[in-house]
């Protein structure tokens, strides 16, 4: 498995135009009296296409990490570049315009809107978009054939099984076609053949293009990534690249 | 496109409160009472004072009424003669004078008031004879049920005629078809030449112009064939008056002009009767009177009203918030997709929004129910005004969006990460 996603990956990530680009960020956080370094000055560039994992134990950083990759938090200091922008200084509604258009989130927990359909959690971005009705249920149904859940797009995430309903959360991360997927131990609450699939389904959208970021401290799933990110203390321990 | 983001965002609300029937309908019970309650209380005070109002304006609004008035000190001597004449009240004068001196009246109707027994055959019935002119009926507008009323022909011939109100016509006469019969009263004869319908209200706190037992004679037939004095023997005395009109009526041309002119008699009648044997009613100042304090009462009523509105607001509050508590994952996804604060604020508010609307709604058709139950039990009247629904239905609202702006700045605040950590 390891060598298609090689394949994939030809030459190395700092030849292609980085999607993402860390500079010496830090965060920190003040709880009590107590400051907490959670990222003590990373530096790291995330090239177009490429698919990563990030490892480490917990209290690394490695949450810390994807919470800034996604716009979802803000570096105490250091500059983020996401698609040639700097959001490192941006506003709330600027972060949540990003997360819309330019990112995808997949979790452990799936965190998909138990009162909604299968169609209806799918169609949740373009909702925010504004997409018109007609539009957003097309797009819907091409998601779920994407990552094969055709058929099932009127049923509620209960009625699905875990597999099934990470493929949903797929989906909906894919329906506003952003250039960067972000998972969180995305086959954490899954079987082993599941999580094979559900690997082999992210593999296969990172092939078609998308910039895979997972965070996983599950060396078998790490495989699949071309780029392994180890972080400890806050910091970058070493970073493997895919052989030429 | 900014109709159909609101139309969807009210669909997700409707949406997501449907899916909590319970919770939702608890919510709403707050606003429906506390608007059925506004709405109910609003329509009875409107009601007891529709009816104080409609009675004053019976009265008339360009009319000045002025009443004779057995003065004080006359009427409290002990040491009074027997035989002495007590006089008092209006005379002919007064009204000729009045007549004179204002512009601003255009006319005026002397009443004159004996009390006879009217007879027709074995039929008896103590009446109020009114000695007045054909004005009076231009004044005090009632309905005409047979016959005519006074002419000023009547007055100017001194004819031998009345008219009976309804009430009088059905006990003396037992069929409505008397006109041209003869009716005796006191001695005298007259023919019946009309019936009215008497609008004297039953009980009523303001006195009416007419009686139900009154039989209307012009007023210088009045005056020749009973003349001023009236005699009463009560515990072994002897009362003798002499009053020349218990009653005038002016109408002013102008509303406008009624206060000034009710002044400016005041102050004429005052020189000419220093006993101030008189008292000036002004249906006008009555009504402006019984306005404000239909005003005052609609507020209090109002105020009461709006506390259990409040209580609802509190209820819909209390809800939300315990709602935001619960739904914190979802808000957190929603962020983490990139909703916007403002988005999770109008998601919340539109749902506080359906909520308070929907419960302004039902309680606006409760509290068109009750009014119409109490008026049906208890005879009460009452009026629901459009004005009341209107206000009743925007306080709910109001209330509904500023009572669901905290919960909802509370969950567009929340931190996205903490939210999808939340359980």
């Amino acid at each position: 498995m390891s060598v298609s996603v090689e394949q994939a990956h030809p030459g190395s990530g700092a030849q292609r135009s980085a999607v993402a680009l860390l500079e010496n960020v830090t965060k920190t956080y003040v709880m009590g009296a107590a400051e907490v370094r959670a990222l003590a000055g990373v530096s790291v560039s995330f090239a177009a296409g490429t698919f990563w994992a990030i490892m480490g134990a917990s209290g690394s950083g490695k949450s810390t990490m994807l919470n800034l990759l996604g716009c979802l938090d803000r570096p105490t200091a250091g500059r983020y570049l996401l698609e040639g922008q700097d959001v490192a200084g941006l506003n709330d509604n600027a972060l949540s315009e990003f997360r819309l258009r330019h990112l995808g989130f997949i979790f452990q927990s799936f965190n998909l809107i138990q009162q909604l359909t299968v169609r209806e959690n799918i169609e949740l971005p373009l909702f925010y978009l504004d997409w018109d009705a007609e539009r957003s249920a097309e797009q819907a149904e091409e998601m779920a054939e994407r990552v094969g859940l055709a058929g099932r797009l009127d049923h509620r995430p209960a009625e699905l099984s875990g597999g099934e309903q990470q493929r949903v959360a797929i989906a909906r991360a894919l329906a506003a076609d952003p250039s960067i997927l972000l998972a969180d131990e995305p086959t954490g609450n899954l079987d082993s053949v599941t999580s094979a699939q559900i690997m082999g389904l992210l593999a296969d959208l990172n092939a078609q293009g998308k910039t895979v970021i997972m965070v996983t401290h599950e060396p078998d799933l790490a495989r699949y990534a071309g780029y392994r990110l180890h972080m400890r203390d806050g910091l970058i321990d070493r970073i493997e690249e895919p052989q030429a | 496109m900014k109709v159909v983001k609101l139309y969807r965002n009210i669909r997700l609300g409707i949406k997501t409160l449907w899916l909590h029937k319970l919770r939702s309908l608890l919510t709403m019970l707050g606003m429906v009472f506390g608007v059925g309650s506004v709405v109910a209380m609003l329509a009875v005070g409107e009601g007891a004072s529709k009816e104080a109002l409609e009675q004053i304006r019976k009265l008339g609004s360009t009319n000045i009424i002025v009443n004779s008035l057995k003065a004080i000190e006359e009427d409290s001597g002990g040491q009074r003669s027997p035989f002495s004449v007590v006089m008092f009240g209006l005379s002919y004068k007064d009204e000729e004078r009045a007549r004179k001196t204002f512009t601003t009246i255009k006319r005026a109707v002397p009443v004159k008031i004996v009390r006879q027994e009217g007879r027709l055959g074995e039929r008896t019935l103590d009446l109020r004879v009114m000695g007045t002119t054909d004005a009076w009926f231009d004044l005090v507008q009632r309905r005409l049920i047979a016959g005519r009323t006074l002419t000023a022909r009547d007055g100017e011939r001194r004819a031998s005629v009345t008219v009976l109100t309804e009430y009088g016509a059905r006990r003396l006469l037992a069929t409505e078809r008397t006109i041209g019969q003869t009716l005796r009263v006191g001695g005298e004869y007259y023919e019946v030449v009309g019936i009215v319908k008497s609008e004297s209200g039953q009980g009523g706190s303001i006195q009416t112009p007419d009686q139900a037992i009154d039989a209307y004679i012009p007023v210088d037939v009045a005056r020749e064939r009973y003349g001023d004095y009236r005699t009463e023997l009560s515990a072994g005395s002897m009362l003798r008056e002499s009053v020349e009109l218990h009653q005038i009526i002016f109408e002013v041309d102008k509303p406008e002009n009624v206060e000034a002119t009710a002044v400016g008699l005041d102050r004429m009648l005052k020189q000419h009767h220093p006993k101030g044997d008189y008292r000036i009613s002004v249906p006008l100042a009555l009504l402006r009177q019984a306005e404000a304090t239909k005003r005052t009462f609609n507020i209090v009523l109002g105020s009461i009203a709006g506390i259990s509105l409040l209580v609802g607001g509190i209820g819909i509050m209390n809800i939300m918030l315990a709602s935001v508590t619960e739904r914190t994952r979802e808000i957190g996804i929603r962020r983490a997709i990139g909703a916007k604060r403002s988005q999770i604020i109008g998601q919340f508010l539109v749902e506080t929004a359906v909520l308070s609307t929907a419960g302004g709604i039902i309680g606006v058709a409760i509290g068109m129910i009750i009014p119409w139950t109490i008026t049906r039990l208890a005879g009460m009247p009452t009026f629901v005004t459009g004005e009341s629904l209107v206000l009743a239905v925007g306080i709910s609202v109001t209330i509904g969006v500023v009572f669901g702006l905290y919960p909802a700045r509370h969950a567009a605040n929340l931190d996205p990460i903490e939210a999808l950590r939340h359980e």
